[in-house]
């Protein structure tokens, strides 16, 4: 090792990790800790303490309706924005990365919504979807499709929000997918079209399983923001009608906040990051075949 | 390090102001942080920041800090934050429905202890009692009325024309606002409508527009003792059934919720004849409209009704003696006649106090804009808007039951059962 | 502006450039360019209403006549409701104390993770990596509570804490730091410099890129960030842009669109500018930043 003697280098080291490692307890391993306690505890207001209750407090979660729907609407906001985004996300970078005319404009296009705070676009689009007047309803007017309430009617508003979600996240996710196709050696595609072999066979065969790596990576991006991306609701719906909108996230942040029962919220927040650890398990897993393969 | 840099600044100007106070004999500076939410149009904070300049400017003595914080929610887990964090507010303006919340985690004061000259108890006294009825519980008064409303109708007398409708009739009854709603609605060659009959909003305040129809119902949503609800009493459930039939039945209003925020501007681009909202957009859309508008009570089935609505003034627990003096003065202020005539002419809230009425300012204003009036007149049906201990969550539970039954997800009576059941297991510990 | 002509005249150039790749292509191949093509018109539609309804008078805000009059009114209207120079001042402040403080617990913990091998660094560094997944947005109930006790609820300290020790960023600059090569730190060495020095003269100006890179994700995460800010503050003096925003476009007091892009576009100026001028560079740090 680089530096004297070996006691030296584990003290160097710690001494280095050290002010991270302060922040890193106080404001994630502690938290997360604490929230787990908190669980267990009743909400104490200033004129009654907060006493242990086991898990009475997971009990009323399984009871709570509303909690089984915002986890099913949570779901179905995943299940809606993830595939789409990471999609869209290739065909973005595959089309950026050609030689496609005004190529610059188009990926400044896709990358715009990246740089812009989702809570000052929400306003935006809550003009889109505002029904008659709005911008959706008079597009669709010229073809003499009559106007709809799209936030106000249960079975679109979470289509609307996943519309939006993909819109903000699909060219974030195209940068990830054009670094990795510039990675790629181009002699590849000149052996390919020396074989004679067809534009889509050589994406399906050649470039697509190169990019698996990306696509792992830009998937788990696509699950944390799925549980984590809850700004627009603010503006546009705040979780209605009656929950139809609501996400796991949006629920803790009303309970804690404006029900100020932090009790309830730790729990609430101890299944969302029992979902984190799910998935950073499942990432691991996953991961290590790949090395495996490799 | 700059939070250092601060601190180091404000302790300088603070040692400051101490040396030159001191040097003019005056006493230290009593400071007074106030939290104020806005949620209807208008560039209150403007109007608001007029005000405390002006009480400071009769005040030396005291140094206001107005802080706006967003919309009432937020006004309240703002003031309510920084009270667990330790550096609380003296006072806030905050929903009169949050006096149960406020008093359950001991925050507030009741201003009948504050109060010391006979001059100032009277004071209690000055406002209209339909303005109080959310102030006050257990027979004391916990919030004074700033900024109050209650829900009119706002109706476009241009529409009404040209449906073949009287435009000094404005709907009394339901039956009328259903009737005139069908001759108000307008659909193209297509059938699609282009102006529709009414609109009640149903998102961000469902529950206050409920509190109208059900008073119109006559019944009440829940007790004075603020725990007990009673969201499945037949009045209620019929009202609910009422609204869903404008949408449903009447085919006079769009279907699913109708959004808060944007009803306004629907109502300005005249795509609705009719809106029922607060009396705190009267100010923006007297100046916003392209058309001729009137402003009515709303219509009555078995008696006219309204919640009022809005903001109090709270004093917190956690203030010195001085402090509580400053604030009470302060209120004081701000509540005179004069200043609540400016402020309702400004803003289109209610004039407070039945006094604020007969200044020459303000009757000068309602003969020249009859509107403002309105509100006024309405006082006499109104009654308190919806407030109970755990606010926030038997709210969300009766918003939620509504836009339930809005959108056909449940029927009104199933919505507003279910509803009333779990308000009584959260009320239970409070009986 | 100059920013803008750059990208038309790029446009023009690569459209000229790519006049190679369309004529004997399929139709299919045309399809593509057009999809793309509207793709992006979609992709930059709320920009673009927000240009239209910011600049023309309100009665224009959701009419669309090719020859509305302009107005700048709308923008005087909403700098004069809201507080935005010191959200500005605010979100400025809060950027730069956690990029600042970003880097160097990232630098240092890095540098070890990358160059020292001392016990249990394998145990800490999976440790680290738990807070890629479990990020500060999702403990705002309980650090809130450590805020409280530590008394810096509404400061801007307080937003930027659960910040600053940032996993990605030690990821990033170890996986940096590995690609030295260990005979410059030796040669470093053998001039007498001490470790610390070995880290500022050696690492530190080699992983460069990085710091750009890593800079610019930061600054543009923290620049839009909400919900954390949204519960720590409580008044104008600590308040950022998008905090402010939200409750000056709060929906409660009837939405007001021209204002409202107005307020949208004065908070997200600077960054969009910034990201005009130096699309390319944006660009390619992203992509730097993945690429690891």
């Amino acid at each position: 090792m680089s530096f004297a003697r070996s006691n030296q280098v584990h003290i160097y080291g710690w001494l280095l990790l050290m002010p991270a490692a302060i922040f890193l307890i106080a404001f994630t391993y502690y938290p997360t800790v604490a929230t787990l306690a908190h669980s267990f505890f009743s909400d104490g207001t200033a004129l009654r303490p907060s006493v242990f209750v086991g898990l009475e407090n997971y009990k009323l979660m399984l009871e709570d309706e509303v909690f089984w729907k915002v986890a099913r609407n949570n779901f179905w906001f995943a299940l809606g924005t993830i595939p789409v985004s990471v999609a869209l996300a290739l065909l973005m970078a595959v089309w950026v990365n050609g030689r496609l005319p005004a190529r610059g404009l188009v990926r400044m296009a896709y990358f715009t919504p990246t740089v812009l705070p989702m809570i000052a676009v929400a306003n935006i689009w809550l003009f889109f979807y505002t029904p008659d007047i709005g911008l959706v309803d008079q597009v669709l007017g010229m073809f003499g499709a009559p106007g709809h309430n799209w936030l106000g009617d249960p079975d679109t508003v979470l289509g609307c929000l996943i519309v939006m979600t993909v819109w903000k996240e699909s060219g974030f996710f195209m940068i990830f997918y054009l670094a990795a196709l510039q990675s790629l050696p181009p002699e590849l595609e000149e052996a390919a079209k020396l074989e004679g072999a067809g534009r889509w066979y050589f994406f399906r065969r050649v470039t697509f399983p190169l990019l698996m790596p990306t696509t792992l990576f830009v998937l788990i991006n696509a699950v944390i923001n799925s549980f984590k991306l809850v700004d627009h609701l603010f503006i546009l719906t705040k979780g209605g009608p009656d929950n139809a909108s609501n996400l796991l996230l949006y629920y803790i942040y009303e309970v804690a906040f404006s029900f100020f029962d932090e009790a309830y919220a730790a729990t609430l927040t101890v299944v969302l990051l029992a979902v984190l650890a799910v998935i950073a398990i499942g990432q691991f897993v996953i991961l290590d075949k790949r090395i495996h393969y490799r | 390090m700059f939070e250092c840099l601060k601190r180091t600044l404000a302790g300088t100007l603070l040692a400051g102001a101490l040396a030159l106070g001191f040097a003019s004999g005056a006493w230290a500076k009593v400071e007074l942080t106030m939290y104020y939410p806005v949620a209807v149009g208008g560039p209150l904070t403007k109007v608001v920041d007029g005000l405390v300049a002006d009480f400071m400017k009769e005040n030396p003595g005291i140094e206001v800090k107005a802080v706006y914080s967003g919309n009432y929610n937020d006004a309240r887990i703002k003031a309510l934050a920084a009270l667990r964090a330790g550096q609380p507010a003296q006072l806030s303006v905050m929903f009169s429905i949050d006096i149960y919340e406020l008093i359950e985690q001991d925050a507030i004061i009741a201003f009948d202890d504050i109060v010391e000259t006979d001059e100032e108890r009277a004071w209690l006294n000055k406002f209209y009692p339909a303005l109080m009825e959310n102030g006050k519980t257990g027979g004391k008064t916990w919030g004074i009325p700033f900024q109050r409303s209650t829900i009119v109708m706002y109706y476009n007398k241009d529409a009404f024309r040209d449906a073949g409708l009287d435009p000094d009739k404005p709907p009394a009854t339901w039956d009328e606002l259903a009737a005139m709603g069908k001759k108000l609605v307008k659909k193209d060659a297509s059938g699609q409508v282009q102006r529709w009959g009414v609109m009640i909003p149903s998102t961000g305040y469902p529950y206050w527009m409920f509190g109208a129809l059900t008073m119109q119902n006559d019944q009440v949503l829940m007790n004075r003792e603020g725990n007990q609800t009673y969201f499945d009493a037949p009045g209620a459930v019929g009202a609910l059934e009422y609204w869903l039939g404008l949408g449903k039945t009447h085919g006079v209003m769009p279907e699913g919720t109708i959004e808060w925020a944007t009803l306004r501007q629907n109502f300005l681009e005249q795509n609705t004849a009719i809106m029922w909202h607060s009396t705190g957009n009267l100010t923006v859309v007297k100046k916003k409209a392209g058309f001729d508008f009137g402003v009515a009570m709303l219509p009555a089935n078995k008696r006219r009704g309204t919640p009022t609505g809005g903001g109090n003034f709270y004093i917190f627990k956690k203030t010195t003696p001085e402090e509580r003096t400053a604030a009470l003065k302060l209120i004081r202020f701000l509540t005179q006649p004069e200043r609540t005539a400016e402020w309702s002419m400004k803003t289109g809230y209610l004039g407070t106090r039945p006094d604020a009425y007969e200044t020459q300012a303000l009757k000068d204003y309602v003969a020249k804009f009859p509107p403002a009036a309105v509100a006024r007149d309405q006082l006499e049906f109104a009654t308190a808007e919806l407030s109970t201990y755990q606010t926030g969550r038997v709210r969300k539970l009766l918003d939620d039951a509504i836009q339930a039954a809005l959108t056909g997800t449940k029927s009104p009576s199933e919505a507003l059962g279910a509803a009333q059941k779990q308000a009584d297991r959260l009320l239970k510990r409070y009986r | 502006m100059r920013g803008g002509l750059r990208m038309v005249g790029e446009a023009v150039s690569v459209a000229r450039a790519g006049a190679g790749w369309m004529p004997r292509e399929s139709f299919w191949l045309r399809l593509e360019v057009l999809g793309a093509w509207l793709l992006a018109l979609v992709w930059l539609a709320p920009l673009i209403y927000a240009f239209w309804a910011a600049f023309h008078p309100p009665a224009y805000a959701i009419r669309f006549e090719l020859f509305a009059p302009l107005t700048l009114e709308n923008f005087a209207e909403a700098w004069s409701q809201a507080p935005f120079a010191r959200y500005y001042l605010n979100t400025f402040l809060l950027v730069s104390s956690i990029l600042a403080a970003q880097f160097v617990l990232c630098t240092l913990a890095a540098y070890a993770f990358a160059r020292f091998e001392f016990f249990g660094r394998d145990v800490a560094f999976a440790l680290v990596l738990v807070q890629l997944m479990i990020m500060p947005e999702v403990l705002i109930v309980e650090n809130y509570r450590t805020m409280t006790l530590l008394g810096t609820v509404d400061t801007i300290l307080g937003i930027g804490l659960p910040y600053m020790a940032s996993a990605f960023g030690i990821f990033l600059l170890r996986q940096t730091f590995k690609t030295v090569p260990k005979e410059l730190e030796e040669a470093a060495r053998i001039e007498g410099c001490s470790f610390l020095q070995v880290l500022t003269k050696v690492y530190v100006p080699l992983a460069k890129p990085t710091y750009v890179a890593y800079g610019l994700v930061s600054v543009s995460y923290h620049w839009n960030n909400f919900l954390w800010p949204l519960v720590i503050t409580n008044s104008v003096e600590t308040r950022p842009l998008t905090v402010g925003l939200a409750i000056f476009g709060a929906p409660e007091s009837g939405v007001d669109w021209s204002i409202i892009t107005a307020g949208t576009l004065l908070a997200v100026a600077p960054l969009l500018i910034a990201f005009l001028l130096f699309q390319r560079q944006f660009v390619q740090s992203f992509m730097h930043a993945g690429i690891k």
